[in-house]
């Protein structure tokens, strides 16, 4: 905890994170993680897979407490999540699943959720009736539903056609500006998140930290073919020497 | 339905011939034993200790289900109680029905304490393991999501827990029901003064093979309707949530 005053940033110093594997040898993912990330921004967190992505946002929220360090949420933080699957409930009906997340919400304000991330048409379905792209906007729209201070996404649109995605990328986009919530999003699709975000940190090595940290000048609407290209490139560099 | 019914109808035909061709009180005719019914039910008798042994059945089955659903998740969850309580489970199971009735009206005494509880704890192992089988098989992933979104926990027992249950519970309701209703019966001969097994031990007693069947077979007819109007649609209820199998 900060002495002067309250911390309005999300604070995450990791020092290690280690893992115990079946074979009863110990293995670290993340050394030395430590990031702030500012108030209503989107923050992507990129990297190959099996470099503690997800280990990192489980400790964000609070689902393992299993490390060395400290997170500090802002006081009074609200945590929408959106997993890698969307992990509805199958027994109650897409509505339902919103109000049981949402309990305080307005079922207009509901309504207006489902309008935005187009499922309106979808509320008294069954989730198992859902195709995979409905299903996740569901999931998205539940993390909305909780009118979050803090949306954490586990790579949301993985597996689904790239068109799709883009659309799904672009609702969740406006949806952020919005609401002005602070958003930590997990990706392995580089071009993704130069396209969503404002801020990229690159995930690098074993254990993993942060190889190397982009802040988009110019995000989303505001973004050019040539400064997307460009910080393609220095994000490929980095990349590049990593390996070498 | 229909298949059913004449399936049924069958079946009172052939005790109908058999009763004509043995011509004996121990197989007395339907119709002889629809007489006794209606004797018994004019008197008061019959309803009297139908609603006994009803209520026995539905006190012995609720305490077995909360107990056995309480145990079952909490060592479905848990590999510790698991262990501690395996061996209780598996002495509980092979410990004959006859064996925990008659210790039981040895030390609690001859009342409906003792029956009830001696029925319960003969039922609540088998409750209890298949609650387990279903706390085993839970899904990590709802819980952690009731758990990110600060879901109170009527709403993750209601919503998240049970509906994950159902299946298992309809299981073990269906033959729990089967077995308890039987259980009471022995539990009414050997030490009640009413209920249907009280009074199929009277009829033994004199050979009354007419008594017996006119308070066996309304029993078996009521607890035919609880399954057909309370267990199946409830069953069909928690899992209209299904894609439908063409």
């Amino acid at each position: 905890m900060s002495p002067v005053g309250v911390p309005r940033q999300l604070e995450i110093k990791i020092a290690r994170k280690a893992f115990r594997t079946t074979s009863g040898e110990v293995r670290e993912v993340l050394r030395d993680f430590s990031t702030s990330l500012a108030a209503g921004k989107i923050h992507a967190l990129v990297g190959p897979s099996g470099y503690g992505k997800t280990t990192l946002l489980r400790i964000v929220i609070g689902l393992d407490r299993d490390f060395e360090g400290t997170v500090t949420l802002p006081p009074g933080t609200k945590v929408g999540m959106v997993f890698q699957e969307p992990r509805l409930l199958p027994w109650r009906s897409v509505l339902d699943n919103l109000r049981l997340a949402a309990p305080q919400a307005r079922e207009a304000d509901l309504v207006r959720i489902a309008t935005d991330l187009g499922i309106a048409g979808h509320l008294r379905y069954f989730p198992g009736e859902l195709s995979l792209g409905l299903a996740r906007r569901v999931a998205l729209a539940r993390a909305f539903a909780v009118d979050p201070t803090l949306l954490v996404l586990d790579e949301p649109f993985v597996s689904l056609d790239k068109a799709l995605a883009m659309r799904l990328g672009d609702e969740l986009a406006m949806l952020v500006e919005r609401t002005k919530v602070t958003t930590l999003l997990v990706t392995h699709d580089i071009d993704e998140a130069i396209r969503l975000v404002d801020h990229i940190m690159l995930l690098g090595g074993r254990p993993a930290k942060i190889a190397a940290d982009f802040d988009i000048a110019f995000p989303r609407a505001a973004m050019t073919v040539d400064y997307a290209a460009k910080i393609k490139a220095e994000i490929g560099a980095v990349i590049a020497e990593a390996v070498a | 339905m229909l298949l059913r019914i004449l399936s049924l109808l069958l079946l009172i035909a052939i005790w109908q011939v058999a009763s004509m061709l043995a011509a004996s009180r121990l197989l007395p005719e339907p119709l002889a034993v629809v007489d006794v019914m209606l004797r018994e039910a004019r008197s008061g008798a019959l309803f009297f200790n139908l609603g006994v042994t009803l209520a026995r059945v539905v006190i012995s089955f609720g305490l077995a289900m909360f107990f056995g659903t309480l145990f079952g998740v909490l060592m479905g969850r848990s590999v510790t109680l698991d262990r501690l309580g395996d061996p209780w489970l598996v002495v509980l199971l092979n410990l004959p029905a006859l064996v925990i009735i008659v210790l039981a009206y040895i030390w609690i005494g001859l009342t409906d304490t003792a029956a009830i509880l001696a029925v319960a704890l003969n039922k609540l192992p088998n409750a209890t393991v298949t609650i387990r089988e279903g706390a085993r098989s839970l899904d990590a992933g709802l819980e952690e999501m009731a758990t990110v979104f600060a879901m109170p926990w009527q709403t993750r027992l209601r919503h998240v827990l049970l509906p994950q249950l159902a299946p298992y519970v309809a299981a073990a309701t269906r033959s729990g029901l089967s077995i308890v209703w039987k259980i009471v019966l022995v539990v009414e001969l050997l030490g009640r003064s009413n209920g249907v097994g009280f009074e199929i031990g009277t009829a033994f007693q004199v050979f009354d093979v007419a008594l017996l069947l006119a308070y066996a077979l309304p029993f078996v007819g009521i607890m035919l309707a609880i399954e057909t109007f309370l267990v199946q649609p409830f069953e069909q209820h928690v899992s209209r949530w299904r894609p439908k199998t063409a």
